[in-house]
């Protein structure tokens, strides 16, 4: 224990007459007053960066923060064994937690983390749930797949599958000119911003049920998508029926191929969490699920800008180009997407994931 | 520690190896600070709403006679919709990513994010626990609203009933975490505040037994401190520092009734400090040699 200094010294001298007893009764209030300057010192610092004034501060300051931190806690447990002041040892515990916040606190504000998410981090989350985007994008094609052969031999499939919004002129044994009319290029672009924020809103609910669902590992993911797809098979055969496949596709992959995508991605990154805790080896399943979750979060929030760009594709490309141009625009926007996720192989990861990677 | 609610501590080890305790928010708190967020928020909009239909108002009645809305209020419409976006997300994000780890609602109930696992909290974990909420509260009470209508049919009650348990997620395990937190490997945690109150035993009485306003020498012996033990201690120092004129007589009545002394009446405080500092000292000469003794029964 360090020598009481001077001014706790003749403040205690004068007061203390009295034997040993005594004089280890004050030990530990004689412990506190040699650091309370240290804590208060720590206490202004913490202040500080709790408003944000993280300017003000002076740099010595700065530099003695991770010094104080662990000097107040080292004091916490030493007074957790020698002291019965409550009131000392509560203020202590609130501190070293508080510095604790200060210390471990993110480092990145919103819009430097959104920079580094742009700028690699999206890309880097998409590449390491490759196999379950893989997982997705089976049950994708299989729910096509299906949605085509079951109308094709029932037609009575097709009002089972397609919603009722669909449905308006788009049934089984409708012309072609009224098929062709629903694929129809319109005049003028009035009201589609209602439409694109409708659709968007639309399809983020597919998004947020495909990823919501991966807790139950991974199961409700996998169906949700199977059926989701069927939907657009039982569609494709309609329109291929009436001899307008390319026009349904054309029509279709202006948004669809960044729609479509971030739905598998959104299945993706359901599965993968469903998947880490069904599987968390060596971890235990909080972790593992933290450890994903985190890693499915970001792909998420990476589908709700897609599904943002593909509302307004949606809604004003679509209905104003001709055949051709929506199939440029469809397969520019996938080779975009695929370039920016794929391509570039992001250097190391900035941050580390805390849980256990 | 006492008189905190036990079933809520608990104990994280932080990287350098030190034992923090934390305390886990109440579930009455969270969910008042979730009313008070979006609270805040509607608010805001509110205004905001109101301000942009006072400036552009025109813009929407001025028609071109189809009905339609014409481009500059259009482009208003989706200015609109996506700052009710951002507003909804950035307010959470923003504010949690923040040196106090807390949105205003949190803050003003003594909450606070924290990591788990006693490390770093991180962005993503952030981001991660605000993309939940919509899942948890707004899903759910869409679906539970309609699901009695039996507009989806069994598979609409199902998935009323799988988000019912994510709404009610937080309820049933014992650290509180939402649905979000799990995955994102936080909790809400009570945020410290506290402040250093004075020692108490640098006071004439508590140092030497001698009372500055008598005169009066009050030395125990270590048969008349050993009736009481570490939670009377504690109970003694929180009268002491809210000097309650009442409560010291009683206590100091009480004290002097069990230990068969009788004093004087005026100087109870000087009674009580000189009490708790040789009850103190006695106690920590204990401590010092690994003797608790947790209260009078032990």
């Amino acid at each position: 224990m360090k020598a009481p200094a001077l001014r706790n010294l003749f403040r205690r001298q004068s007061l203390e007459t009295p034997p040993a007893t005594e004089e280890a009764a004050l030990r530990s209030d004689r412990f506190r007053l040699d650091r309370e300057a240290d804590w208060r010192r720590l206490d202004t610092i913490v202040t500080m960066m709790e408003k944000g004034r993280l300017r003000r501060i002076p740099d010595d300051d700065v530099l003695a923060l991770p010094a104080l931190y662990r000097t107040a806690a080292s004091s916490l447990s030493v007074a957790r064994e020698t002291s019965l002041d409550q009131a000392a040892l509560a203020y202590l515990e609130a501190l070293v937690q508080r510095a604790w916040f200060q210390v471990y606190r993110p480092q990145q504000g919103f819009f430097s983390w959104l920079r580094g998410f742009l700028g690699g981090g999206l890309s880097r989350s998409i590449q390491q749930i490759w196999l379950d985007i893989c997982i997705a994008l089976a049950a994708m094609v299989a729910g096509t797949i299906t949605g085509w052969l079951l109308v094709s031999r029932d037609q009575e499939w097709y009002y089972a599958l397609v919603p009722a919004g669909f449905t308006d002129s788009r049934v089984p044994g409708a012309t072609r000119e009224t098929l062709l009319e629903s694929l129809a290029v319109q005049q003028d672009a009035q009201g589609l911003s209602a439409f694109a924020a409708y659709l968007f809103s639309n399809n983020a609910g597919v998004a947020i049920l495909a990823f919501a669902l991966g807790f139950a590992f991974g199961v409700p993911s996998v169906l949700l998508l199977v059926h989701n797809m069927a939907v657009l098979g039982a569609m494709w055969w309609l329109f291929s029926d009436a001899g307008l496949s390319w026009e349904f596709a054309a029509w279709l992959s202006v948004h669809g191929t960044t729609e479509l995508f971030a739905i598998l991605l959104a299945g993706a990154a359901g599965i993968h969490i469903g998947r880490s805790m069904a599987f968390p080896g060596a971890r235990s399943i909080m972790a593992a699920a933290a450890g994903s979750g985190q890693r499915a979060a970001q792909v998420m929030a990476g589908v709700v800008l897609m599904l943002i760009v593909a509302a307004m594709l949606e809604a004003f490309p679509r209905q104003l180009l001709g055949m051709n141009e929506r199939f440029l625009i469809g397969g520019s926007m996938l080779a975009i997407w695929l370039a920016y996720f794929f391509a570039v192989r992001p250097r190391k990861p900035a941050l580390q994931l805390a849980h256990g990677e | 520690m006492r008189n905190l609610p036990d079933k809520r501590r608990r104990t994280v080890v932080t990287p350098e190896g030190i034992a923090l305790p934390f305390t886990i928010g109440s579930r009455a708190a969270r969910f008042g600070a979730l009313l008070l967020d979006f609270l805040i928020i509607g608010l805001a909009l509110l205004a905001l709403t109101l301000l942009l239909i006072w400036m552009f108002g025109g813009l929407f009645s001025a028609t071109d006679g189809t009905g339609a809305m014409n481009g500059a209020a259009e482009f208003l419409m989706i200015f609109y919709f996506l700052l009710l976006f951002a507003a909804r997300y950035g307010y959470f994000l923003g504010f949690e990513m923040g040196p106090r780890g807390a949105t205003p609602g949190k803050r003003l109930l003594g909450l606070r994010v924290a990591a788990r696992d006693g490390g770093r909290l991180t962005a993503e974990a952030v981001i991660a626990r605000n993309l939940l909420r919509d899942i948890e509260i707004f899903l759910p009470l869409v679906l539970i609203f309609s699901a009695p209508s039996g507009e989806g049919g069994p598979a609409g009650v199902a998935a009323a009933a799988w988000f019912a348990c994510f709404m009610l997620f937080a309820v049933f395990n014992k650290d509180a975490m939402r649905a979000g937190d799990l995955i994102a490997g936080t909790w809400v945690v009570e945020a410290p505040r506290a402040r250093l109150a004075a020692a108490l035993s640098t006071s004439a009485a508590a140092a030497s037994g001698t009372s500055s306003l008598t005169g009066a020498r009050y030395d125990f012996s270590d048969s008349e401190l050993g009736v009481y033990g570490e939670y009377e201690l504690q109970t003694l120092e929180r009268v002491l520092r809210d000097s309650n004129d009442d409560t010291i007589g009683q206590v100091a009545e009480t004290i002097c009734r069990k230990i068969g002394w009788t004093t004087g009446a005026g100087d109870e405080r000087a009674f009580l400090e000189a009490f708790y500092a040789q009850l103190r000292a006695r106690l920590e000469g204990g401590l010092r040699f690994g003797q608790r003794k947790a209260d009078k029964y032990s």
